[in-house]
């Protein structure tokens, strides 16, 4: 099967099944979406299909054949960041780190859709992503940081 | 990573001798251990520090304290660079070999009944005791909240004496005194303005002897520490570019997985592993302590390969609802562990009784990242790749499984995706060198499943407390407070092989050391005799204690018709405890009108901590509008990074307290994954707004210290808002929250 992952295109020899997050984990060696449940509890393996953040582990990999697949890699670089990286940089939310890849693809794809976001409408898609260091507090001031820059 | 980079090339510079002060102890403990890096440096090189690594491609900074996420790294980092003058951003960081030289002089302290507020002489010799003991069996060990206070001076002696020794050599190299050299960003500047950097002077240090007792700058004079500035890791981790365990990728290497008894130890009646063998990129399956390991050429054909072993388990164990009356039942004299505080006579305390029974459940550390380590066995050597907060102690541990010598076993400590006491623990390490030997020459990556991380965790212990008090002329006049719980100490101890002794002061921490001075006041500890495997929890025993302490205290209070603030501030004979709680209640406005609140204090890893919750009932139910946090911890060395660190230990807190807790059937964990082991989620997060006093006192780490006010501060807002006492966690059994 053909998959395009951050605008490369790649021809697999994939079990249908296998989850989206472990072809690109174990089989192309993209590691920014990350294994931290399986069952889409998490939001730890968040990627974007054609822009709309999806939890990869819940993603066949047959379904993602035609899609455009952006993991945090294709979002930005330590070189060139995308806002909402630059917003996390900046209020430096991360603890261990672990879920904030996945907690940066769910915000890009939330202020892609609504581009001033209301405390209620950032708890509400931000809801399925768990960070067991509890950085919400900054996770939400990351998210509206990158809200105003895009504002002007 | 590791000390595989160390050893091909490299120069170290720096204090033979680690930190200073050292002025009394046996002849052993006087001596300076080995360097570890001595032993593998090319020959024609000279070492001098375990702390500083010159060599042509730059600097390389060795940060021993296992980062989990807390920021050790970093912390340590910026220690070394503001004597050092170089710029952490831009050097290597490693957090070196396994070593006695690392060893931890403060967490042994945090095992002795010495209160905190105490500067007695008899508490300051045990601390020192504390010293003495770390470094006597290389106690290399990060936990406690110790990595500040441990490495506070130690490491920015280190960095002096580096930064004087290369002054030394650059004085010989250009032909001028020492005195007229100064330091920035990796260079030696000469009076002319000339520079030389520091890593064009390594043929120079050759022969420049170590300089050492390099006085330390005062605080005044830093650039870095006490200033905001950016954690080392913040770039790659909001980039997805920092690496865990669980990325680690090697040639050849093979992907594995396990499948083992959820009740440790209790046998295997049947076991059909043919359908996993058929499956596609299955090498093998292979027997295992307590169970068996897929080996796969990646981790999602190893987990489906391990669900399809089939499986029935032999053995069992308690169910937790058979443990709160064997909780209940070990509060006897035969059971009893200690009784550190026990002031006037509780049992004639005159005034108005009060009781009240406190329960908490197991808990699970479960750490973001799933347990996994990589090992790869050969013969001569054995190579580690994990994260873990006790490297020597992993060393030992495959040593036993390889029957090597635990010299030649090198773990390589990674940074991880969380722990909260998780990386203490080595199952999965000890699993995957059991598969290694089996495989001379290949490295393997074990990975759990999240439902095996989550059926096998070693857990935060179930605790019970009963409170009896009396209160009279509105004061609080007596607190008796027993608590039984299992021993961690014993527990996690008998698990590396060693023997403990006396009392667990983890059992009572936190509340016999409560700075109150309450007329007749007794602490008793109850030990419950070991079943389940229990561990360090983020705050250990303050974890129980603070709620059982801080919400039983609030119910006398209440009877005795005080105010929750003005009672604790009167009873409180500690003044930096006291200016903590005056700070709290400043910054909410305790005095003025308001929504429901609570209060709480505690004072845990010498850290006094206050918290005010406020919370609203809603149809929907209890909503957590708010939360105020004041601690003090001496000085603070990371604006940005302790304020992270005390609100993520106070909602870590909230989130277990609401909902989370681990039960057993016959022995096995009924929970398997983040579904039915919840934690605080963002709609369920309040306003947190945190305040650090720096009073100058002596240095405190705030990893844990910020969890244990935060489910009494909830408790007591909840029974302002309905009246209901909450006194079993997790309180979503009791009540709805939004
Ligand atoms: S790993 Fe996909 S949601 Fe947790
Ligand atoms: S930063 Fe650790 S899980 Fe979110």
């Amino acid at each position: 099967m053909r998959l395009t992952v951050n605008s490369r295109q790649h021809d697999l020899d994939v079990e249908d099944e296998m989850p989206l997050l472990w072809v690109l984990r174990d089989v192309l060696g993209i590691h920014g979406p990350k294994y931290g449940c399986g069952i889409g509890q998490c939001g730890a393996c968040t990627v974007h299909l054609d822009g709309v953040a999806v939890r990869s582990c819940q993603i066949a990999a047959a379904d993602a054949v035609g899609a455009a697949i952006t993991t945090i890699e294709g979002l930005g670089t330590p070189e060139a960041p995308h806002p909402v990286q630059t917003a996390w940089i900046v209020e430096q939310v991360a603890q261990c780190g672990y879920c904030q890849s996945g907690q940066i693809m769910q915000a890009a794809s939330l202020l892609a859709e609504v581009p001033n976001p209301t405390d209620a409408e950032i708890d509400d898609a931000m809801s399925g992503n768990l960070c067991r260091c509890a950085t919400y507090p900054r996770i939400r001031a990351a998210i509206r940081r990158a809200s105003q820059s895009e504002d002007s | 990573m590791g000390a595989g980079k160390i050893a091909r090339r490299g120069f170290l510079v720096g204090a033979a001798a680690l930190g200073g002060g050292i002025a009394f102890g046996t002849y052993l403990y006087r001596r300076t251990p080995e360097n570890p890096l001595r032993a593998t440096l090319p020959s024609g090189s000279t070492v001098l520090t375990p702390y500083v690594m010159i060599s042509a491609e730059g600097i390389t900074l060795i940060t021993p304290r296992a980062d989990v996420g807390q920021g050790a790294a970093s912390i340590q980092a910026h220690l070394l660079a503001e004597e050092l003058d170089v710029d952490p951003a831009k050097v290597q960081l490693d957090p070196g070999p396994a070593s006695p030289v690392y060893y931890n002089g403060k967490v042994a302290a945090e095992g002795m009944p010495l209160a905190a507020w105490d500067s007695r002489w008899l508490a300051q010799t045990g601390r020192s005791a504390s010293d003495v003991a770390g470094k006597l069996i290389g106690l290399h060990l990060t936990g406690g909240s110790t990595t500040v206070p441990d490495t506070y001076e130690r490491l920015r002696a280190a960095g002096a004496s580096a930064r004087e020794t290369l002054k030394a050599a650059a004085a010989g190299e250009m032909g001028v005194a020492v005195d007229q050299l100064r330091t920035e960003d990796g260079q030696v500047i000469g009076p002319d303005g000339s520079t030389r950097a520091y890593s064009d002077l390594i043929e120079a240090l050759r022969d420049t002897p170590v300089v050492q007792d390099v006085p330390l700058r005062a605080p005044e004079q830093w650039v870095r520490l006490g200033r905001k500035h950016q954690r080392t890791d913040i770039v790659p981790k909001s980039t997805g570019t920092f690496r865990y365990g669980v990325d680690l990728t090697l040639p050849n290497m093979i992907h594995a997985t396990v499948v083992t008894n959820p009740v440790r130890g209790g046998g295997l009646r049947r076991m059909d592993t043919r359908a996993a063998e058929a499956m596609r990129g299955v090498e093998a399956v292979v027997a295992i302590t307590d169970g068996a390991a897929v080996l796969a050429d990646n981790d999602w054909r190893a987990m489906e390969a391990a669900r399809a072993i089939e499986v029935e388990w032999d053995g069992g164990g308690p169910d937790t609802d058979a443990l709160w009356q064997t909780h209940a039942d070990a509060m006897t004299d035969d059971n009893r562990d200690s009784r550190f505080a026990d002031d006037g006579n509780v049992e004639t305390a005159p005034g108005a009784p009060v009781t009240a029974e406190y329960r908490v459940p197991f808990l699970h550390h479960a750490p973001l990242e799933p347990a996994n380590a990589t090992v790869l066995y050969q013969p001569e050597r054995t190579e580690v790749w994990t994260a873990t907060q006790a490297p020597r102690f992993v060393a030992q541990a495959v040593a036993r499984i390889t029957g090597q010598d635990a010299e030649v076993v090198t773990v390589h400590a990674l940074p991880a995706g969380g722990s909260f006491g998780h990386r203490l623990e080595d199952e999965w390490v000890r699993q995957a060198a059991e598969i290694a030997v089996q495989r001379p020459g290949r490295p393997i990556r074990l990975t759990w499943s999240r439902e095996q991380d989550m059926t096998h965790g070693f857990l935060r212990p179930m605790a019970l407390a009963r409170g009896h008090g009396t209160v009279q002329d509105k004061r609080v006049r007596s607190l008796d407070l027993s608590i039984a719980a299992q021993s961690v100490a014993e527990s996690q101890l008998g698990r590396a092989g060693m023997p403990s002794f006396g009392p667990d002061v983890a059992i009572v921490a936190a509340a016999w050391d409560a700075p109150y001075a309450i007329p007749d006041r007794r602490v008793t500890g109850y030990r419950v005799r070991a079943m389940v495997p229990v561990s360090s929890w983020r705050s250990v025993g303050a974890s129980h204690n603070g709620f059982f302490h801080e919400c039983f205290l609030d119910e006398l209070i209440h009877a005795a018709g005080a105010d929750p603030v003005e009672e604790r501030l009167r009873l409180l004979h500690d003044d930096p405890s006291r200016k903590v709680l005056e700070t709290v209640a400043d910054m909410a406005n305790w005095a003025g009108p308001a929504g429901a609140r609570g209060v709480a204090f505690v004072y845990s890893f010498g850290v006094p901590v206050a918290q005010i919750c406020e919370v609203r009932d809603t149809d929907g139910g209890i909503v957590i509008d708010k939360l105020w946090i004041a601690a003090e911890v001496g000085r603070v060395l990371d604006p940005v990074n302790i304020e992270a660190q005390l609100s993520g230990g106070a909602l870590f807190g909230l989130g277990h307290a609401i909902s989370s807790e681990i039960t057993l059937t016959d022995g096995s964990t009924d929970q398997t994954n983040f579904h039915d082991y919840e934690s605080l989620r963002i709609w369920q997060t309040p306003k947190v707004e945190v305040r650090v006093l720096e009073s100058g006192g002596p240095i405190r780490g705030a990893g844990e210290p910020g969890l244990p006010p935060a489910a009494p501060a909830l408790a007591n807002a909840i029974f302002a808002a309905t009246g209901t006492r909450l006194r079993e966690m997790p309180f979503a059994k009791t009540l709805r929250f939004a």
